[in-house]
């Protein structure tokens, strides 16, 4: 058949992974085959839980890991060690929850299904690290239903894993007990907001919580719980295996954020796909590797990291990939996987589709999303048409602001705010095109207001 | 009476929980805190068994999970992978995200459309396929994506539609 099976791969020979400089992806098998237990321990693998759990405290994790500078993989980019460090833990507290957020759905990302495709055991040895630092007692892999491969690798990873002993009752001999529990959800972008994957695993809607409590305070049952995403918990072995100033080193002079970042491309170029590379590395660099846009275009704009982060130009395309410097030029690092966007094709037509998919995947709990977004999407579609009207472009300022940080409930509205506040900003003339003529415009219905 | 039809009408009368199903969901119950939390896997039993969550499940999962059948209810009407109409055999899953979108995915769903006669939301027919939209399939690299049933398949051309759905009887 003329179609085939999609298969996530790297774009990354055996050759040019290292242990010394590719930690998340060096083990991977050249025929993108799941790495079953004995060649992940034969490759060193579980020798980073072995050490820790036995020679360190839950208190030295956490500080290696701060020390590290690992910056939230999932999109936020907020120190994974930080973050441990503010989770409850000590006499009288219950022990909680380690939750690995696989729910990947972000628009244009799709670097955590390799990792949970075939190399399963990175991401468990990872979690065991995170229980320990966290005081945990259980942990959930909470992965988005159609990643079926994925599910089982994981199922016979955690399978595998229990029966060598590196999950269940007194780890490697340490004393330290956790158990991983595999989730599967059933569909909605919003799950992967942390306090909403915390109701969708208590099996209730998926509407995000009020924050404080933050989760590490109350989370999963009311106890103590940890959302890490799945690349984030991929780096603790490796960090715990050979120490923070290692880790630092790996991005060296490119970031201060430590280590390495999957990466990757995808929209109309050459060969779209995804590199292990150290962080801080510019976008020129990936699009290179991909070798450039397909059939002769030029770059138009691009997206530095999923459906919600703001549009940048050609002109940022030397600038380091990582989270301070992409917060810096108005947008953010999110997933680090970048959407391009070639000359002929319509930044108003994409921004409608990216609204539309937030406006769809709302989980209706706060007005400005709720009835915003919709909005958004009948302005925009109104635009394309030609039929826009004037001070629409007012209007969606207005709302961009609307829906930005602090107005409404969750980070949802923020993120699909910013690339509809950024294409305002780059491409107004887009814009402007789709209103029409004063003429034309007079007989147009009125303007809908509120929900679809 | 057309196939789908039918099977509204059957599978609504006289709904009964299989005991393996109900064994099942009592099993997933035991993996969470509170047994609530086995909701979203109890409709996705439900699912496996019959394609669809129809209303009359809805009590037997609470009754299984001794929680309320409205708390069931919220949850069935929540997640868009929870049916709560019948699908065909078959269910295609349209990524409609960016990537897919800037690669032509438009000329994709409109071929889809074209060979099954149906929009999105929609079920063929004969019962053979439902075409539904979804999010971002994390296969951006191969766009446009889509899934048919447990298989993701990317990059999809038109041209391929039919070669492809001819798979699936």
């Amino acid at each position: 058949m003329s179609v085939s099976r999609y298969h996530c791969q790297l774009r990354q020979g055996a050759a040019e992974r290292r242990a010394e400089t590719h930690p998340l992806t060096w083990r991977l098998r050249e025929d993108g085959a799941v790495l079953g237990l004995d060649e992940y321990v034969e490759k060193d693998g579980y020798a980073a839980v072995r050490e820790v759990l036995t020679h360190q405290s839950p208190d030295d994790v956490v500080a290696t890991m701060k020390e590290a500078n690992v910056r939230g993989r999932g999109g936020a980019g907020f120190s994974a060690g930080m973050k441990w460090s503010l989770t409850m833990k000590g006499p009288g507290i219950p022990r909680g929850y380690l939750v690995c957020n696989a729910d990947e759905m972000e628009p244009g990302t799709f670097k955590d299904r390799l990792l949970l495709e075939q190399q399963p055991h990175l991401l468990i040895e990872g979690m065991i690290l995170g229980a320990y630092a966290n005081h945990s007692y259980y942990g959930y892999i909470f992965l988005r239903g159609e990643y079926v491969e994925a599910a089982r690798a994981i199922t016979r990873a955690l399978e595998e894993a229990r029966e060598a002993g590196w999950l269940g009752h007194d780890i490697a001999g340490s004393g330290f007990d956790f158990d991983i529990a595999l989730h599967t959800g059933a569909g909605r972008y919003i799950c992967g907001e942390e306090t909403a994957l915390i109701n969708s695993l208590e099996g209730q809607r998926a509407n995000p919580r009020a924050k404080p409590p933050f989760p590490g305070q109350s989370g999963a049952w009311g106890k103590p719980t940890v959302v890490n995403n799945v690349e984030t918990l991929c780096n603790a072995p490796s960090v715990m295996r050979h120490g923070a100033k290692w880790y630092q080193a790996l991005s060296g002079e490119l970031s201060d954020d430590g280590g390495t970042k999957l990466y990757g491309i995808s929209g109309k170029v050459e060969r779209p796909g995804l590199w292990e590379l150290p962080i801080g590395i510019p976008g020129r660099e990936l699009l290179e590797r991909a070798g450039g846009l397909r059939d002769g275009r030029a770059l138009k704009t691009w997206l530095p990291g999923g459906g919600s982060t703001g549009f940048l130009l050609p002109e940022h395309l030397d600038k380091p990939l990582d989270f301070d410097t992409i917060g810096e030029l108005g947008s953010r690092l999110g997933t680090g996987l970048l959407t391009v966007v070639n000359e002929d094709q319509s930044v108003l037509a994409l921004v409608r589709n990216l609204e539309q998919f937030f406006a769809r995947e709302s989980c209706g709990w706060c007005t400005p999303c709720r009835d915003g977004l919709p909005w958004v999407v009948k302005l925009l579609q109104a635009l394309e048409r030609g039929e826009g009207r004037r001070g629409d472009l007012e209007m969606l300022d207005k709302l961009a602001d609307d829906l930005g940080p602090g107005k409404t409930f969750c980070a949802h509205a923020p993120g699909a705010a910013m690339p509809l506040a950024s294409a305002l900003r780059y491409f107004r003339d887009e814009f402007e095109r789709g209103v029409a003529p004063p003429a034309r415009a007079a007989q147009a219905d009125p303007m809908p207001v509120g929900g679809a | 009476m057309n196939e789908t039809a039918r099977r509204i009408a059957s599978d609504a009368d006289g709904f009964v929980l299989e005991a393996e199903d109900r064994r099942a969901m009592a099993h997933e119950r035991d993996h969470y805190e509170q047994p609530q939390a086995a909701c979203i896997e109890a409709l996705k039993i439900v699912q496996r068994r019959h394609g669809w969550v129809p209303d009359a499940a809805i009590p037997a999962i609470a009754e299984v999970l001794g929680v309320g059948p409205a708390d069931v209810e919220g949850v069935a009407t929540f997640y868009s992978l929870i049916f709560r109409q019948p699908v065909g055999r078959h269910v295609i899953l349209v990524c409609d995200s960016s990537s897919c979108f800037l690669n032509d995915y438009e000329a994709l769903r409109d071929a889809l459309s074209a060979w099954l006669g149906i929009g999105y939301g929609q079920t063929t027919a004969d019962g053979r396929f439902t075409l539904l939209p979804v999010c971002c399939l994390g296969a951006c690299d191969r766009g446009p994506a889509l899934m048919i049933d447990d298989h993701t398949y990317g990059p999809v051309a038109p041209d391929d539609v039919a070669e492809l759905l001819e798979g699936y009887a």
